[in-house]
């Protein structure tokens, strides 16, 4: 039903782009915030002290990878308690169409969506001068899988959560603390014996690991640890919600 | 050879400790429109989705068009329409998206801008779902059961939630469904529905079947008492008392009530009032509806 998919996938970009909110909050926000901290944060910049070109440099395209990923999970996961709410998966699992053709349809579109956000902030990128020799290609590739093993997280939420008015709310109770201990802010030896233990389950932890290497200049082959642990806990995690997931 | 396109042997199913649908079996027969009908929480919608392949039943069997709706379930999307209960589609997904996506679903569909236009629905084509009213948007799930061509239609509480008007349209739809050859499947839990629009009906409650025929049949079987009412003067009543099928006679002034039974009871009522010569300002018959079965059949009325 691979027909299905595409017209399906294309048909919830159309949808998606109609409401003024939801662009606002994929597109706009993660590219908005990148351009406010890079003009605040650039070397002679208003606000610059010393030590800020570094994360400039370094870290803020992670940390704007890492919302970008966090926001279309967010997006995701409200997406499917509103049709499962409003019986729009029901309606469409009794048609032909094949139930993870409908769930696949949205992972493309959040995916699509976070290119395009990613695409707008190298560009912006390139007026403050932020990673002009980073590898693009390649960093796009691991913002994808990055993004898809947190998506993968979205749909386990997005399985469980009672009704569309407590998605937004426990997804992101989730993700933030999560962003919270992944060693974008505070490395993670500096954290308590407990949360560092907590931190290697995240698959957020690999992810930033993962783009932070990318951005440098790594090779994939330095980082095979990392994109093996995002592929085990996209796999696990989709596993569990296709267990778990509800139509209605 | 058999021209039964559903049939339903002692399904049964079963939420945790509550009994949903219980040893529940009928037919339903090609080219007719028959009706699930009972209150709400009688069990039609957990029935009508067993057959829809959208629920495993726990006990009996189910077969739709000769097909195990779950083991066939995808040959069998492709040959039936389908409209659920307070469906929802995408916000802001125009009648004509929906019409195209649906169509591309099916390896035979008919022409979508005819379905629109026989529906009603063409000055919307473009109109996003969430700005259509109630009726537009039945039209469309009506539109959407339809686009495959299919041989059997489910329509699960179809006019629920609709005016008077936007009900009788839909009732119309519905009877087109039927002169094209279809056999129509629906549920309702309006007593008035179900005696204009089913050839039979199947009365639900508490998740058992309670009879099934046409409303005609259910009404002579379960209702058989009819009423006359006259306005005329009391001193009819005597003559009209010697009539072997009444069975009661209640005058209140002018208005006399009179109350019987059996097919021939109103046409001795009018051979009576003839040879008596006596005058009458108005004659009214009223004779028991599918309301009425129900509430004998149950003990309780169906908006309970």
């Amino acid at each position: 039903m691979l027909r299905g998919l595409w017209r399906l996938t294309w048909l919830e970009i159309k949808i998606f782009v109609r409401e003024p909110m939801g662009v606002i909050g994929t597109l706009g926000v993660p590219v908005g915030l990148f351009v406010i901290m890079s003009r605040l944060l650039r070397p002679g910049g208003r606000g610059a002290a010393p030590r800020v070109p570094a994360f400039v440099g370094t870290d803020l395209p992670i940390f704007a990878a890492l919302l970008m990923a966090t926001s279309g999970v967010l997006s995701l996961v409200a997406v499917i308690a509103i049709y499962r709410e409003g019986g729009i998966l029901k309606r469409l699992r009794a048609t032909p169409v094949k139930p993870h053709t409908i769930l696949t349809a949205h992972v493309i579109v959040k995916l699509v969506f976070t290119l395009a956000t990613l695409a707008l902030m190298v560009a912006a990128g390139r007026r403050y001068q932020i990673g002009p020799n980073a590898p693009l290609a390649s960093f796009a590739l691991a913002v994808l899988l990055s993004t898809l093993s947190v998506l993968s997280l979205g749909f386990l939420i997005a399985s469980v959560v009672p009704t569309a008015r407590f998605a937004s709310p426990i997804a992101s109770a989730v993700l933030y603390p999560m962003l919270g201990l992944s060693a974008l802010f505070v490395p993670i030896d500096a954290l308590p014996p407990a949360l560092q233990r907590t931190a290697h389950v995240l698959p957020l932890t690999y992810a930033v690991s993962l783009l932070r290497g990318i951005w440098r200049g790594d090779a994939w082959s330095a980082h095979l640890q990392d994109v093996a642990a995002l592929v085990a806990a996209f796999l696990i995690l989709t596993a569990l919600s296709a267990k778990v997931f509800r139509w209605e | 050879m058999t021209s039964a396109v559903v049939r339903a042997s002692a399904i049964r199913k079963t939420y945790g400790r509550v009994v949903a649908v219980d040893d529940v079996s009928f037919d339903v027969q090609a080219g007719e429109i028959f009706g699930l009908i009972g209150p709400n929480g009688a069990g039609k919608t957990t029935t009508m989705e067993c057959a829809e392949g959208l629920r495993r039943c726990d006990g009996g069997a189910i077969s739709v068009l000769g097909l195990d709706p779950l083991r066939d379930r995808d040959t069998l999307q492709q040959r039936i329409g389908v409209q659920l209960q307070e469906a929802q589609l995408q916000k802001r997904i125009t009648v004509w998206e929906a019409v195209s996506f649906w169509s591309s679903l099916y390896r035979t569909s008919v022409d979508g801008d005819r379905l629109l236009d026989q529906l009603g629905l063409r000055e919307k084509r473009r109109a996003w779902f969430m700005t259509l009213s109630g009726g537009q948007k039945q039209r469309l799930f009506i539109a959407l059961a339809l686009i495959n061509d299919p041989e059997l239609v489910f329509l699960d509480e179809l006019t629920t939630g609709l005016d008077p008007q936007a009900r009788r349209a839909i009732w119309d739809l519905v009877r087109g469904i039927r002169q094209r050859g279809k056999t129509v499947f629906l549920t309702t839990h309006l007593m008035e529905e179900a005696e204009r629009l089913c050839d039979r009906v199947a009365i639900i409650d508490h998740g058992r079947i309670v009879d099934i025929g046409t409303p005609a049949e259910l009404v002579r079987r379960h209702c058989p008492e009819r009423t006359v009412i006259l306005e005329t003067d009391e001193t009819a009543a005597k003559p009209l008392r010697t009539i072997p099928q009444v069975t009661s006679i209640v005058v209140e002034g002018t208005r006399m009530t009179i109350r019987g039974t059996g097919d021939d009871f109103v046409t001795q009522i009018i051979h009576g009032l003839a040879e008596h010569r006596i005058r009458v300002a108005d004659f009214r018959t009223e004779v028991p509806t599918l309301e009425d079965v129900f509430l004998r059949l149950t003990g309780h009325a169906i908006r309970d």
